[in-house]
This record gives structure tokens, sequence and C-alpha cells, in this order.
């Protein structure tokens, strides 16, 4: 594997473009926690016209629903979710200006579509390694709709963020460039 | 008459909910450790690094393995001659899950009502209760928190007696390609072969509560396991990003059926493989 590469947020589309499928990185920054619900509100705000509750532009999204926090812990167990759920959501708000999304799984070709439209990176983070991910957030803090829980919009301070880009800006998937050396049906 | 009090019952499995989600079981930890020295995939082995340390950070400081700390299944058996008293057994045992799961600091992930409302129950009950009536006078508990990432890609086939052992083996590998990177592999893999549609769909769960060391006592149901392991791992899926450790093992569980049927279910379990038991 080549060496590791240190990102650090809000990540620039120039930036975005130059990741490659394989790539192992670090990401520094605040990064944002959205799920299913928070989609669903937040795409549905946009369909009615209204602002969201934050520019989402250059920012990374991290597909994430943590387990509750531990008194003086920041956050609890915090690994990716599958990513593919957000799916009918993603063409709307990467039109928003999203440059990175962290979850885990396969996308719809979609998606891989408007990421190559707007120079956007789906970096995976290891499914499962949530406790080991909580190492890296510094900090969390719930932006907006409270109600939803651990599925609110959240603002995450991480440093040294471990992930691997799954499909780059050009739509290079690792999932199949990985598994096809291994293939042996 | 042996008696239990339903607080006894509720008190252990509250503690039996966060032993499950911090404490990953030996012998699963031990098939990753082995998985990480035969993987060939060089980023295989990274993912497989970040599991193994995962696992032992949430052992050491008593953290939930994953951030999806699933649904509560529970599996009793309960001893005909054994007196439970103080109250109801159900909600004795779902008392036990909120209070596991609030104390625990576990997410709760249920939903009252699956299509329409989608609320959260705010303490991850019910539980999923299976029970059997058992001679003797003991009440024996199984519990697995069982995520979604992984319970969403399983799937069962109604095969036919002429599609035979080929047919079986095709249905399995269909539902694991299928499944592919999405259900966090590597996979355990439960499969309940027989019965009828909802009794292998049971089997392919209860299948996963055998310690995966552990093969089926029937030889030929045995021999079945390693050779779907061994067609799994050859997928190419991996750990998550490609590579050979596509599977630690595969159970079966199989039953009676009809003359004129062969249902086969999959259940997959993810790699934070999670349960725990008591005998009480
Ligand atoms: S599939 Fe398993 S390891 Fe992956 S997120 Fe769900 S519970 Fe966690």
């Amino acid at each position: 594997m080549a060496e590791t590469i240190r990102i650090t947020t809000p990540l620039k589309e120039e930036d975005s473009r130059k990741l490659r499928a394989g790539d192992s990185v670090l990401i520094t920054g605040t990064i944002y926690s959205a799920r299913d619900a928070a989609h669903k509100v937040m795409t549905e705000a946009l369909a009615r016209g209204e602002k969201l509750p934050i520019d989402w532009n250059n920012q990374i999204v991290y597909y994430l629903g943590p387990t509750p926090a531990k008194p003086g812990d920041p956050i609890g167990s915090c690994g990716p979710t599958t990513a593919g759920r957000m799916d009918a959501y993603t063409p709307t708000m990467l039109e928003q200006g999203i440059k990175g999304m962290i979850g885990k799984g396969s996308r719809a070709p979609e998606v891989v579509e408007s990421m190559k439209k707007n120079g956007v990176t789906y970096f995976a983070a290891v499914g499962g390694a949530a406790a080991l991910i909580a190492k890296s957030v510094k900090k969390y803090t719930v932006i907006a709709y409270p109600e939803l829980g651990p599925e609110a919009l959240a603002a995450l301070e991480v440093e040294d963020f471990p992930a691997i880009v799954v499909i780059d800006s050009e739509g290079n998937d690792y999932y199949e460039i990985g598994q096809k050396p291994y293939r042996k049906l | 008459m042996r008696t239990i009090n339903v607080e006894k019952i509720t008190a252990e499995v509250a503690q039996m909910c966060k032993e499950a989600a911090y404490y990953l079981p030996q012998d699963v930890y031990e098939a990753l450790k082995k998985g990480r020295e035969t993987e060939e995939s060089p980023v295989g082995q990274v993912v497989l690094d970040q599991i193994i340390r995962n696992s032992e950070i949430a052992r050491a400081e008593d953290r939930p393995i994953c951030q999806d700390t699933g649904m509560t299944i529970i599996f009793l058996e309960v001893g005909q001659d054994l007196h439970i008293e103080g109250g109801d057994l159900t909600e004795a045992i779902n008392a036990g899950v909120a209070k596991g799961y609030t104390e625990g600091y576990l997410r709760k992930s249920v939903v009252a009502e699956p299509l329409f409302d989608r609320k959260n129950t705010q303490n991850n009950t019910p539980a999923i209760i299976y029970t059997k009536i058992v001679p003797g006078d003991q009440l024996k508990i199984e519990l697995t928190c069982k995520g979604f990432g992984s319970e969403n890609k399983g799937g069962i086939k109604m095969l036919v007696p002429a599609d035979g052992v080929e047919g079986v083996k095709k249905a399995v590998l269909d539902i694991i390609q299928h499944a592919s990177c999405n259900p966090c592999p590597p996979m355990v893999v439960g499969v309940g072969i027989g019965g009828t549609m909802d009794q292998a769909a049971y089997l392919s769960k209860r299948a996963l509560m055998r310690k995966i060391t552990e093969r089926n006592a029937h030889p030929d149901y045995a021999a079945l396991e390693n050779e779907l392991l061994g067609l799994i791992n050859k997928t190419g899926i991996g750990p998550q990003l490609g590579g050979t450790t596509s599977a630690l093992a595969v159970n079966i569980e199989w039953g009676p059926t009809h003359i004129a049927g062969l249902p086969v279910a999959v259940t997959i379990c993810c790699h934070a493989c999670r349960h725990s038991h008591r005998v009480l």
C-alpha cells in the first residue's frame, strides 16, 4: 500500500480530485455527521426552497449514528453506517457542494455520476471499527435536529481519522478493484 | 420445585447486553487473528488490523465494539420443572434489555412499528424472544446483539429436492455474493436448511449462536460447512475491501422438512458476532 495521505478539512474540489481509489488517508478538522433521518429532513427542506442549517460547500459528511457518550467522553462508539441507504438523497446533497462522504458499502450508479460531476470522493471507514474510530474524535456538537437523537446533524472535530478512498472522483471503485485479484470462483 | 424470581432474570439480561456489546467472543477474536495471518491483500491486512485493535480497545475500556448495538435476540430454554415467580417473564426480559442498553451506553435502535411511524422506543425493546420448553429445572439464556448492516443482507430460497447439495451451495453463494462488502466482512454465516420457510430462517439465526470453531455434529453437514467456507473465501470479498478473508466460519443447522421441499435460509453476521450466555 502507498503512503498515507493527510487531509485537512475543508476539502477543496482540486484536492478531492487528486485522490485515487485505494489511497489510505487520515482526516483532520471538522466533519459533519448525518444519516437517514437527517438526510430526509434536509432534502425535504431543499425541496421547499429553505436553507440548510450548515453550508455544505467543501465539507465532508460522515454517515454515522453513534452510541451515547460515556460521562467524560466526547462521543461513544462511532463507526460508519451503510452509505447505500443515503443514495436516494445523495445527488441532491452533492449539489450543495459536499466534497467528501465517509461511510461503508457500495453506492448507486447515479451517486457515482454525481461524484464525477462535482469532484467528490467517497471514503470508507472500516465497518465495525467503532471503538477505534472514537479515539480520533475530539469533540461532538449537535448542530441541528436534536430531536433525531443519534441521527442528529452534528459537527465532529477529528484528528487523524483513518479512512480509505473507495470511490474516487473519476468513478474508480476499490470495492471492485480490490476484490478482483482474489476472486477465484 | 425450583423457583427463580423475575428480578434475577432482569438483572442478568441487563448484564448480558453489556457483555455482548463490549466483549467479542474469544473464538471470533482468534479467528480474526488467524485471518490476519493468512490474508493476502495488503489493504485487507490493514482492515483486519483495525478490526482486531478495535475489539481489544472495546474489551479493555468497556466500550461497544460497534455503534450499531443491534436488535436484541434471545433464545430461552426453560426447564419444565422450573417455576418463575414475581411477574411476567417477557416483561422481565425486556426490562433487562432496557436497563442494559441504558446503563451500558448502548445505542437504542428499535422502532415500535416498521412502516408508517417508525418511532424509536428509546430503550431498544422489545427484544425478539424464542422460547423452548425442555426437561429439567434450569433456565438457559442466550443473547445476541444483531446489527442490521449484516441482517439486511440475509436471504431465503425455497429450493426443491432435485436442487440437492449443489442447489444449496449455489443459493448460499448467491446470497453472499449479493451481500458482498456491505455486511462488514469478515462474516460469520449462519445457514438453516429444512423445516418450513420460517423454520429455516430461525435455524439460520440459531446457527450463529454456536461457537465458530465447532462443526455440525453430522459429518455431511460439517463437510458442507467447510466446503462453503472455502468457496466464500474465494469470492474476493475479503475484509470489506477485497482479499481472502471473506468469512470466518459457516455454521449450518438443519431440521426435518416436507417431501416436496428444501428451504435454505442464510443469516449473515458481521465480524462483530456478539453474544453472551447464562444458565440460571
Ligand atoms: S454490520 Fe456489524 S460491524 Fe457493521 S455496522 Fe452493523 S453491527 Fe457494526
